[in-house]
């Protein structure tokens, strides 16, 4: 069954797809600049020690991205 | 950007390039690319170690230029700010494509890393969507073999319609090729600017605009590319380009009412400027998976597995601070062990050739105040800084370069994010905390990395909390002579490593402290969102590295202590020598300052240095040793030992240790990194602030000590 979650809520090791980004100004440009686009398959590959913020795999690169911000970034779990 | 006198002299901000060709033939090459792409390595590579430094973490800051020659064609490279995009969202978007627009580059070359090239593609479609005089250069081949990744160059370079390069930095070979595609690229027909194609509205909205702009761009700029900034209504960039082609756009009615009227209907159609913006971005986002489908190929599916096993290790919730306190620790142990010995046969031999110079002096009956402000002032004070400074730096700035090259520094920008966000503020201060460990002026620089206003002027005020590399000394000769003991041995230099780790330590928190307090009075805000990559782990160059960080950071480092060690020496030889009313100069001064000194639980003469050392902090301790020597009666100065001896006939304790290693820890920033402060912020009240705090800080913390210290000791 495939369900809309946030891209903080997949937990290390999960993966999902981009489907909208809700994410306005100075933060939607970046997260459309590393690749963020609709149709984008994301995995999270860990947290930071201090639980927050999370890397993803994106596009082959590896970025942190902060819980704040990853809720604005709507995807489809698998 | 290095430690350079550019990064850290006054030139640190001066963001206007100019180019300057000593033969007409020369042709400027651009030098774009993402960060971490190692772009300034193969800057370097081509033009020479000694024409650009390595980079502090994070981007290259400012400009750097250096020549090179191929075949008789000589080039001027111009290493540019690495971006991900020419968008200009930040300062360094901003001048990388405000120099590929408006500086007239002869060609631009595009840095990518083969190890994650589709994420490069998209400055590399931006760059070619400007200019078709480009060649893209495939960088990290050697990571990306290791890796099992195949890049097909051929087609690459066939669907982009420029060269496409792959090169190893370390490879000549490799960067012949480079070259040579370069010398292609400026002598064949440019091919014409690459057209991403964009959704059907946008684009009739394009060619609407396109017509009206090619004649007035004249081939100087891209008149597609004109347009969609008119539809973006980027109106900074209209402004620049207006400046460009000697035509103000916005003064163009017929042009402007155009471009209204597209906007217009472009948005009767749903697209919205925000949405506008996401289909450009978009547009080049698909453009570059749809290049690299086929052409970059992963022999096996865990190309990465080494990557995300190490990141585990350094970033797990159980190891990630432990690691990172350790590795810590064990660079101080590392320096202090290592330069524990050279420094004992520097400082011996600095001082046999001291008594050389004497004997040639009494042989050629020099008066005697030429021979004291000679060889007692200014040459004494220089032994001295070289023989406490070098070693110590010597060892740190490649160790600590050694881990910025295997990439471990945005992981601990990584690590530290959640407590920085806690004090409202960016993860990407620890990397400027990082910095500051090196140079503070170069970390105040490097502040730029962080795109809010506020959080950068947060990691500025505070980035003088991190004792950098003119303080370690003091610190450890201080914890060495009093809390650990001048024996020597393997217990006592782990002990020394141990405690000025938790200086350290002391110094991080305080850094935290300030912003927290900032953030929550005069920088008041909400953390703004940011991004950090995480670039793949590499296998550091040891050799490049050493040899870079000792010419580059520790000669220039210490040749600007040895500027200001030689001056001071000679007027702290005034002051011990010029009496007035009965006393010295400086009995004067130190007396001067000696009751407020006492309520710190320090001195006059340790106060007068710490001021006397506002132009560089190496010579605080020179000054305090020379002051106290040229009361007393002159003693061989050449170990700690003795030099503790004298500390203590001065009337030094372990709480006036204590207060002068809290008060190194915190007090105005040197004069350099004032100056620096000022040119980054603009304004004079922030650089005060700038010094007030750390210094305030520190005096606090030494009375509060103080106070304490005398309650229990009764």
């Amino acid at each position: 069954m495939e369900h809309t979650i946030c891209l903080s809520d997949l937990h290390p090791g999960q993966r999902g797809v981009v489907r909208a980004l809700h994410s306005t100004g100075a933060m939607r440009r970046r997260l459309l600049d590393i690749g963020l686009i609709e149709n984008t398959q994301v995995e999270c590959l860990g947290r930071s020690p201090g639980g927050d913020p999370s890397a993803f795999l994106i596009r082959g690169a590896v970025i942190a991205i902060r819980a704040e911000d990853g809720r604005q970034v709507v995807l489809q779990g698998g | 950007m290095g430690l350079t006198h550019s990064s850290t002299g006054l030139g640190a901000v001066d963001s206007t390039l100019v180019i300057q060709k000593t033969s007409p033939g020369q042709r400027v090459i651009a030098l774009a690319g993402n960060p971490n792409v190692g772009k300034s390595t193969l800057f370097n590579a081509l033009t020479g170690m000694n024409q650009h430094t390595g980079n502090w973490p994070g981007k290259t800051v400012t400009n750097a230029q250096g020549r090179c020659a191929h075949d008789g064609q000589e080039y001027i490279l111009v290493d540019l700010p690495g971006t991900y995009s020419l968008m200009a969202h930040s300062a360094e978007e901003e001048v990388a494509r405000n120099f590929i627009c408006f500086g007239s580059p002869d060609a631009v070359a595009v840095v990518c890393d083969a190890t994650c090239l589709e994420r490069n593609m998209n400055l590399v479609l931006q760059t070619l969507e400007l200019t078709g005089r480009a060649v893209v250069c495939v960088n990290l081949m050697d990571e990306a073999k290791r890796k099992g990744i195949h890049i097909d160059l051929k087609l690459l370079s066939k669907r982009l319609g420029v060269p496409v390069v792959g090169t190893v930095a370390r490879k000549k070979r490799s960067l012949n090729a480079f070259l040579s595609a370069l010398d292609t690229a400026i002598q064949a027909e440019a091919p014409g600017p690459v057209a991403i194609p964009y959704p059907q509205r946008m684009e009739q909205a394009l060619s609407a605009l396109t017509p009206l702009l090619e004649e007035r761009c004249g081939g100087r700029l891209n008149p597609r590319w004109l347009a969609l900034k008119l539809l973006e209504g980027d109106e900074a960039l209209l402004e620049e380009a207006g400046r460009f082609l000697n035509w103000e756009l916005t003064a163009d009615e017929a042009l402007m009412e155009q471009a209204r009227e597209q906007r217009q209907e472009l948005e009767r159609w749903g697209f919205t400027a925000d949405r506008l913006r996401d289909f450009m971005v978009s547009a080049l986002v698909s453009q570059a998976e749809g290049l690299c489908r086929g052409a970059v190929r992963y022999e096996k599916d865990g190309y990465d597995q080494t990557d995300r096993q190490l990141d585990r290790i350094l970033t797990s919730k159980s190891t990630g601070y432990p690691l990172m306190i350790a590795l810590l620790a064990a660079v101080f142990w590392l320096t202090i062990v290592g330069a524990n010995y050279p420094s004992q046969l520097l400082s011996q031999a600095l001082f046999r050739l001291q008594d050389r110079l004497s004997a040639l002096f009494a042989f050629f009956h020099a008066p005697a105040w030429l021979h004291g402000a000679l060889v007692l002032g200014v040459y004494r004070v220089l032994a001295w800084v070289v023989s406490v400074m070098l070693p110590p730096m010597a060892i740190f700035f490649p160790l600590f370069t050694l881990l910025e090259d295997a990439g471990y520094l945005p992981r601990i920008a990584y690590n530290l994010d959640r407590p920085f966000q806690k004090c409202s503020a960016c993860g990407k201060q620890a990397l400027t905390m990082c910095m500051g460990f090196g140079c503070n002026a170069a970390g105040v620089v490097g502040c730029r990395i962080i795109d809010s206003p506020r959080e950068r002027l947060l990691a500025i005020l505070t980035n003088n909390f991190v004792p950098c590399n003119g303080r370690f000394p003091t610190l450890i000769a201080i914890l060495t002579m009093f809390f650990v003991g001048t024996a020597g041995g393997l217990g006592s230099s782990l002990l020394s490593a141990l405690l000025l780790t938790l200086v350290i330590l002391l110094g991080v928190g305080l850094t935290f402290a300030a912003t927290r307090l900032l953030s929550a009075t005069v920088l008041r805000g909400v953390p703004s969102s940011f991004t950090l990559e995480l670039p793949p782990y590499r296998k550091p160059q040891v050799g490049r590295v050493i040899v870079r960080s000792i010419f580059d950071r520790t000669l220039f480092v210490l040749g600007r202590a040895a500027a200001v060690a030689a001056p001071a020496g000679l007027l702290i030889w005034l002051m011990a020598n010029v009496t007035v009313g009965g006393a010295t100069l400086l009995t004067h001064c130190a007396g001067f300052l000696d009751p407020f000194a006492r309520l710190m639980g320090l001195d006059g003469v340790i106060l007068m240095a710490f001021i006397l050392g506002f132009p560089a902090n190496e010579i605080v301790v020179p000054i305090i040793l020379m002051a106290y020597l040229s009361q007393g009666a002159l003693l061989e100065m050449d170990s700690l030992a003795e030099m503790r001896a004298l500390f203590l006939a001065n009337g030094w304790t372990w709480v006036t240790a204590v207060n002068v290693m809290l008060f190194s820890l915190m007090h105005w920033p040197c004069s350099t990194t004032l100056l620096t402060i000022r040119k980054e912020t603009g304004s004079w009240k922030w650089t005060a602030l700038a010094a007030a705090l750390p210094t305030a800080a520190g005096v606090g913390a030494c009375m509060i000590f103080t106070a304490l210290a005398r309650l229990v000791g009764g």
